[in-house]
């Protein structure tokens, strides 16, 4: 009571009271589990960086710091095999992939959450139905319509499947529903055409959605593996995951070189996890509530 | 006044079908007629070189009389039960403390969020090194070290998939937690003031409000987590050097449909397996819809 007096700002309830009503042992005793759960969890990590930076002599030891560390494994996968091929390969694929999501889906979403006109119910159920249809009943037709049309071996073969997402559409949809429409008016009556309309005034407002979905789609196309399994079988035009598993499954026991070209695919998803951790939450957090 | 009503309106939907004509042409070739194509191929009898025969329900009778696919489908449905109820379990607990914690509240989700975004094929292979007999595994030298008996872990028929399960489990987490932590974070704080008023302690609190309150969460994550389940692959595939084994015992059906397709090129035979995938993928989200609709 007294530091209620004193400082006004004790007197609101700044947690819930559900967290101040634990009892305070069992308080210390979760969080020392969850501590710990949380440093297992990171434990793989541990031991991929440790080990690819350690040599022979001591790879089978439990030690999480190599006495004589040594970037050797990583000088070989990246000098030797085709890391830096396969790396700039799922660069490209995510980053135009992402690009295209971003402009279309954006796109689609916003016509069908601002426009009304004869149709757009029907295609925004043939949208919708596409969210039922799992990639693995269409990856045969895709294999063999790219064979057909010649797309195997080709970025536009890795990439065409991903260009627009039915996920996006509708999570943009559900963003654009809430731009004020006065705000669509006032940028008529300024004599902007509806392109210039969503490009200039409404694309700005819906920022975070955007930032969200870009995450997504560029870290599910970096780490994506079955259609680029199917899609490739050069070895040239192989993506990260499928060149790391190809590479791994023929060294089967290099473990210290297995364990740097396992650093060298993941070091780009945790350096964009650091950065960004705050933005990916959030958006998990908006599209798991919202979609 | 009216004309010029109309045709603002017709021009605006000449800009609408502007906007929408080349997605539909990529919803149309890329994912409509596709979904089309695999049915009507699932009633072929067709190995991608010759043409494609109609034989009616051939595949499907194969497919059910196939103890192969009896196998595979029973190794899909243990990757999604197993992995549905530990998974489920692990992050609504890691969630409910994690909920009540101030202090490192982000940095702890961090940790427990970020093999989530990790590539599965790198860490499959992290995780099948920990398999490895001694000296090489974490496990087995951990296992040794404290007096108990190795572990064939990937290499017997009862322990592999298991030991597949267990990083699927641990990438899929973090996910899980966060959008818990988003469910819980939605149930407003006068039901808890309310209920400490009463005097409710943390059990009753957890089994009258929470979990009731959490119940559009669980209903969603019980389906993402199903359906991401019942696609396992990736981790299959990179831990078992692509054969599922040993002897099919870690197979599951989309591993099942690779091979038929892209190894034996059985294209309507495979095609038969996605469409039984895809019907059962449709019976957990028609459940889902179901479940939404009915209010607590």
């Amino acid at each position: 009571m007294t530091r209620a007096a004193t400082r006004p700002s004790a007197a609101v309830p700044r947690h819930r009271s559900q967290a101040r009503a634990a009892p305070r042992p069992g308080r210390i005793l979760a969080v020392t589990l969850l501590a710990l759960g949380g440093i297992v969890m990171v434990m793989p990590f541990v031991y991929m960086l440790a080990t690819s930076l350690k040599d022979n002599s001591e790879i089978f030891e439990l030690s999480l710091w190599p006495r004589h560390p040594t970037l050797d494994n990583y000088a070989q996968v990246l000098g030797a095999s085709g890391f830096p091929r396969w790396f700039f390969n799922s660069l490209l694929v995510a980053a135009v992939t992402t690009g295209s999501v971003l402009f279309f889906d954006s796109l689609v979403g916003y016509t069908l959450a601002k426009f009304r006109f004869c149709g757009r119910p029907a295609v925004f159920v043939a949208i919708l139905s596409t969210l039922m249809v799992p990639t693995e009943m269409l990856v045969l037709p895709w294999y063999t319509m790219s064979k057909a049309m010649g797309w195997l071996d080709t970025y536009w073969g890795l990439l065409f499947p991903g260009l627009m997402t039915g996920f996006g559409t509708f999570l943009m949809k559900q963003f654009f529903e809430s731009v004020p429409d006065e705000l669509i008016e006032a940028g008529r009556i300024d004599g902007l055409n509806e392109f210039e309309i969503w490009w200039r005034i409404c694309l700005p407002l819906v920022g975070p959605a955007l930032s969200a979905l870009a995450i997504f789609v560029f870290l599910g196309n970096w780490t994506a593996f079955l259609w680029p399994l199917i899609a490739v079988a050069d070895t040239r035009m192989y993506t990260l995951p499928v060149g790391l598993a190809s590479f791994s499954s023929e060294l089967q026991t290099e473990w210290g070189l297995i364990m740097a070209g396992a650093a060298v695919a993941t070091m780009p998803t945790l350096v964009v996890f650091v950065l960004l951790q705050k933005y990916i939450v959030r958006g998990i957090m908006l599209a798991g509530l919202k979609v | 006044m009216v004309p010029a009503r109309l045709s603002l309106s017709a021009r605006r939907a000449l800009w609408a079908w502007a906007f929408l004509a080349v997605p539909i042409v990529f919803y149309v070739t890329i994912r409509l007629y596709p979904a089309v194509d695999a049915f009507v191929m699932s009633f072929t009898n067709w190995n991608i070189v010759g043409t494609r025969a109609f034989n009616g329900l051939d595949n499907y009778l194969r497919l059910f009389g196939d103890p192969r696919f009896w196998t595979v489908l029973r190794n899909t449905f243990v990757y999604l039960g197993a992995g549905l109820v530990v998974s489920m379990g692990l992050a609504f607990a890691v969630a409910y403390h994690l909920d009540k914690v101030r202090f490192g509240h982000g940095f702890l989700r961090a940790l427990y969020f970020v093999p989530h975004i990790t590539t599965a094929v790198a860490m499959a292979w992290v995780w099948r090194w920990f398999y490895q007999p001694v000296p090489v595994g974490l496990f087995n030298d951990l296992l040794v070290a404290v007096g108990l008996p190795q572990q064939p872990f990937l290499r017997s028929t009862g322990q592999a998939l298991f030991a597949i399960l267990a990083p699927a489990v641990w990438a899929g987490i973090g996910f899980q937690i966060v959008i818990f932590l988003a469910g819980l974070k939605a149930i407003p704080a006068h039901y808890y003031e309310a209920a400490a008023l009463d005097g409710a302690g943390p059990w009753r609190v957890l089994f009258e409000i929470t979990l009731p309150l959490l119940r559009p969460t669980v209903v969603f994550l019980t389906v993402t987590s199903s359906i991401a389940y019942l696609r396992i692959f990736d981790y299959v595939y990179a831990m078992t050097l692509g054969t599922g084994g040993p002897l099919d015992s870690t197979k599951p059906i989309v591993l099942m449909i690779f091979e038929t397709a892209f190894k034996n090129f059985e294209m309507g035979y495979a095609a038969a397996q996605t469409v039984v995938l895809f019907l059962i993928l449709l019976a957990i989200s028609l459940l889902q819809l179901r479940l939404m609709d009915r209010r607590p």
